[in-house]
């Protein structure tokens, strides 16, 4: 035995957790050196938002006032979904081709550490994103009629919804070969995705074919779920049904990136 | 304890159709240097990725400090440091905080970490870009920040994939210090290099291994003797000697020496005693020499011998493309 490799650390308790808070803090200590991509995921959902309220605003729902109470419940779902579907997903895209993957694998870590530290980072982020969409809804006028409770119900639940929906590019990330078609797919399904949806107006106010794909698709569902708890009006099964998805969502593709993530070539 | 730094037997691996490792055996005893020598795509890095758990064999074993890395890979990644071919650190944090983190992913508490950080920049002269995004540096750099980054930790066996690429030649002697450094300490070290003299200079013991298979090992001294005989070289002062000098070769090694220069002629000999008889004569004769040796084929020429292919590859910047 070498003298050295008596320094050799022990193996703590808890290893996996403490490991994927550091890689959670590289995550992070990245976002404040380059903070484009955090930027960018409050700028569109607050640049849709600005934009369909003046442009709407006064169709849809009569007045600007009237319709940011509308519309903003969606824009805070558009806000968190995007905040998870752009970061963990290219992070770890990247990460996998300069090999820092492989350094992380040589060491005695846990395996899923990087992502789940990428993960909660995720979660700082998407905090982040909802605080800053909150501060301008209120500057636009919106207030939660249904009280701070109901706010943070509400914020909850699109960060959760965002959190769920992120596994899908986590593992996409690990899938492709390029952080440039990570995004490409994001911006791609983007469209479909977060605007046939309830955002800009009730479904039922939409054309056939968007209004069916619109009643499916699960993000209308957290914006509708999202909308009644800031309202304080009567969420039905709005919120059970969101609840269903992030499960859905989380236990498909959390395990497939997981395991696509760890497996050895 | 196993007595081996790390062991191969029999390692196989296949991509698709392509066949990497075809019965790869190594053995290294602790504490020794290994090259591990072969020309591209001869499956060197497919065998320290597969110790560094990395990859998996499809058949074969192999053990690292005794530790099985198919069945054990948490045991082997904790005594092992592992730096790969292409460097592997994160372009958008600083130097600092790339070694700040892998010390922290060791369970260094934060202030070891960051002394541990700081001790290792300073002795790979990066004290100064410390605190610049990797993205920054030059390929020098990061190839050292590479290093740097695998020495966190206090690993039992360390495996460097070609690591004296993109170094200038005195950041190279600095690996190589480095590197005798850690045999010092006890430490097990793999090599794979397309320098051969690198592997002369450091390495204990060389695998030389082409198409995923090994074709020779030994010491570098063993494969010089095993691929060829020793060459005399001698060397007139003046060019008017030459004949006489050609024609006492040609009497004590009973061959026609070959001129390979204006002053110089080499002729291949049966061992010592000729270097000695030939010595004597020239002298008899006057001859006056500027040089006269007696040595081992180059590693190179084993290489060549051994391969039919030039130890260095085409794209290399070192050394003119040679035919293979
Ligand atoms: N991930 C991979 N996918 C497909 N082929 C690979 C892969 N890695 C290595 N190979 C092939 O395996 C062989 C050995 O490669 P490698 O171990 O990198 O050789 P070396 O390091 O000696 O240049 C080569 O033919 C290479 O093309
Ligand atoms: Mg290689």
């Amino acid at each position: 035995m070498t003298a050295t490799s008596l320094e050799q650390p022990r193996t703590r308790p808890f290893a996996w957790c403490r490991h994927s808070l550091v890689l959670a803090r590289r995550s992070l200590a990245k976002t404040a050196r380059n903070p484009g991509p955090i930027i960018n995921g409050i700028i569109t959902p607050a640049l849709f938002l600005v934009l369909f309220l003046y442009l709407f605003g006064g169709s849809v729902a009569g007045s600007t006032a009237e319709y940011v109470q509308y519309l903003f419940p969606g824009i805070l779902v558009m806000g968190a979904g995007l905040a998870g579907m752009v970061s963990t997903g290219t992070a770890i895209n990247l990460d996998l081709k300069n090999g820092v993957t492989d350094r992380f694998r040589s060491l005695p870590i846990s395996r899923v550490a990087p992502l789940l530290g990428s993960v909660l980072a995720d979660l700082v982020r998407y905090l982040i994103a909802v605080a800053v969409l909150f501060a301008l809804g209120a500057l636009l006028g919106f207030r939660a009629a249904g009280g701070f409770g109901a706010a943070l119900a509400a914020a909850g639940l699109a960060i959760a919804f965002g959190f769920c929906l992120s596994w899908v590019t986590v593992f996409v990330g690990v899938l492709v070969r390029s952080a440039e078609v990570v995004l490409a797919i994001g911006f791609i399904s983007f469209l479909p995705l977060q605007l046939g949806t309830s955002l800009a107006a009730p479904v039922e106010t939409l054309p056939g074919w968007l209004r069916t794909w619109a009643e499916i698709n699960p993000v209308s569902h957290a914006m509708d779920a999202c909308r009644a708890l800031l309202d304080g009006t009567p969420v039905g099964d709005s919120v059970t049904t969101t609840l269903i998805w992030c499960a859905i969502l989380f236990v498909v593709f959390c395990p497939l990136a997981v395991r696509a993530y760890s497996r050895q070539q | 304890m196993s007595e081996h730094g790390f062991e191969t037997e029999g390692l196989a691996k296949s991509f698709g159709k392509v066949t990497a490792l075809d019965g790869v055996s190594v053995a290294v005893p602790r504490g020794q240097v290994h090259g591990l020598l072969g020309p591209n795509g001869a499956g060197k890095t497919t065998v320290i990725r597969i110790l560094a758990t990395l990859l998996r064999p499809d058949s074969g074993r192999a053990s690292v400090a005794g530790f099985d890395v198919v069945r054990q890979p948490g045991r082997v990644r904790g005594r092992i440091a592992w730096s790969g071919q292409h460097t592997s650190v994160d372009e958008e944090l600083t130097g600092l905080a790339n070694l700040v983190m892998i010390g922290r992913l060791l369970d260094l508490p934060r202030p070891r970490a960051r002394l541990r950080a700081g001790e290792l920049l300073a002795r790979f002269g990066l004290e100064e870009a410390a605190g610049r995004p990797v993205a920054g540096y030059s390929g020098g750099m990061r190839r050292r920040l590479d290093l740097a980054a695998s020495m966190v930790g206090h690993p039992e066996v360390v495996f460097l994939d070609e690591p004296s690429v993109g170094l200038d030649p005195g950041k190279r002697d600095e690996l190589w210090q480095l590197i005798r450094g850690l045999r010092a300490d006890g430490v097990t070290v793999l090599l794979t290099t397309q320098y051969l003299e690198e592997a002369d200079a450091l390495a204990d013991a060389v695998t030389v291994i082409d198409h995923g298979r090994v074709i020779a090992s030994g010491t570098p001294a063993e494969l010089k003797r095993q691929v060829g005989g020793h060459t005399i070289v001698v060397r007139v002062d003046d060019p008017a000697d030459t004949g006489t000098a050609a024609a006492v070769l040609a009497d004590v090694a009973d061959r026609t020496p070959e001129r390979s220069s204006r002053h110089e002629l080499v002729v291949p000999v049966a061992g010592a005693e000729d270097f000695f008889e030939i010595t004597a004569r020239l002298r008899e004769h006057r001859v006056a020499v500027s040089e006269l040796s007696l040595r081992l084929p180059s590693l190179d020429e084993v290489f060549l011998a051994l391969t039919g292919a030039p130890g260095t590859t085409a794209n290399d910047p070192h050394e003119p493309t040679k035919a293979a």
